[in-house]
């Protein structure tokens, strides 16, 4: 196994502040590896690889990552990486974010990004908080959770991601988390691959600002509870009592062109009508 | 099994306790110092979790020769006459 921590130092910058800026327990990290180790599956060169991080405890994976990396303004990933994506299109882009970043700030850069399905990966840190900020309640806190912000329990729904994004047309949407590293690895790694819109939400989470107000005793209970929550969409989808449990794996598989293709072949075609023309 | 050799870089650590959680073989014990450190290092079989679980990448695993290699037992060399794993540093 020494080869998987190896292969991460080849493609950290060792210049930057270590240890990792977040807090113990944090499942940002573990994401970051991810990241590294489908990047690396799929034998992309580490300068075809754009990172574009938002704003939040997610913003700080761009720095440490030695890919072509962008850190944008708040809510903003995706559409710096539309633009990356339109301009570039071999590059592989990915943007980083956190729950904050995609589902309330840049909630409708993601809708429109997932309907015209720009060929961008949409990686999606969700820890149910604003953990930078100071644990404010977020778009994604589940009802009743506790927050600093609503201290007598969340009153708002969260968003259901992957409704969501399905409904606003992406090429494919899958949930993983943290403590399920392996799956998490291949569903980041087909994303990448599969053209088109592809949103990855990775669950991790923050002890620091979610588990303390939630009854969690220590960062380990919180990868317990994922372990024990989370289950397969195809066994959750078997299971009669559904309370607590949330599906992992991928929900949406579409077979679409992505925008930049559908863009380069309109360009051909209108330089082959006008070439017959003259 | 006992052969592998487990690393954990104390200047990465933050204590988390991930690796002592869910070690199979309770290899690690987090510390007074606040990290994780190795106590029972023969017990390792190679499970591959802690090292992608830590979220510090302060967890290095290196496999030893038996576990690339099975060999029937009776065949299976003298573990005192294996070379100690270098260890490797990132």
């Amino acid at each position: 196994m020494a080869e998987i921590t190896q292969l991460i130092h080849q493609y950290l910058r060792h210049n930057k502040k270590f240890p990792l800026v977040f807090c113990p327990g944090c499942g940002h990290g573990i994401v970051l590896g991810s990241l590294v180790r489908s990047v690396h599956a799929l034998g992309l060169a580490k300068d075809d690889v754009v990172i574009v991080a938002g704003i939040g405890c997610s913003g700080r994976i761009a720095a440490y990552v030695d890919f072509n990396t962008v850190h944008t303004t708040h809510g903003r990933a995706l559409t710096v990486a539309t633009g990356i994506k339109m301009a570039n299109p071999k590059l592989t882009v990915i943007a980083v974010m956190g729950d904050g970043d995609a589902f309330s700030i840049g909630g409708n850069h993601l809708i429109h990004a997932a309907r015209r399905n720009i060929g961008v990966t949409a990686l999606v840190l969700n820890n149910f908080i604003y953990g930078m900020t100071g644990g404010q309640c977020s778009s994604t806190t589940p009802e009743g959770a506790y927050s600093h912000t609503c201290p007598q329990g969340q009153l708002e729904s969260a968003f259901d991601i992957v409704e969501l994004t399905r409904a606003a047309g992406a090429a494919g949407v899958s949930r993983g988390t943290v403590y399920h590293v392996k799956e998490l690895d291949a569903l980041m790694a087909e994303a990448i691959s599969r053209p088109g819109f592809n949103l990855v939400e990775a669950l991790t989470p923050c002890f620091t600002q979610y588990g303390r107000g939630n009854g969690f005793k220590s960062a380990v209970e919180m990868f317990k509870w994922l372990k024990s929550s989370c289950l397969s969409v195809e066994r959750y989808e078997k299971l009669e009592d559904r309370t607590g449990k949330l599906p992992i794996g991928t929900f949406v598989r579409r077979d679409v062109d992505g925008l930049e293709t559908r863009w380069a072949n309109m360009r051909q075609a209108l330089a082959a009508k006008k070439g017959g023309a003259a | 099994m006992g052969r592998n050799r487990v690393v954990v870089y104390p200047d990465w650590c933050k204590g988390c306790g991930i690796c002592a959680a869910f070690c199979p073989k309770k290899v690690f014990a987090v510390g007074q110092d606040g990290k994780a450190r190795v106590v029972n290092e023969e017990a390792c079989v190679n499970c591959g979790f802690c090292e992608p679980h830590c979220p510090d990448f302060a967890v290095l695993v290196i496999p030893g020769e038996t576990d690339q290699t099975p060999c029937p037992p009776e065949t299976a060399p003298d573990p005192a006459e294996q070379p100690a794993a270098k260890e490797v540093k990132p």
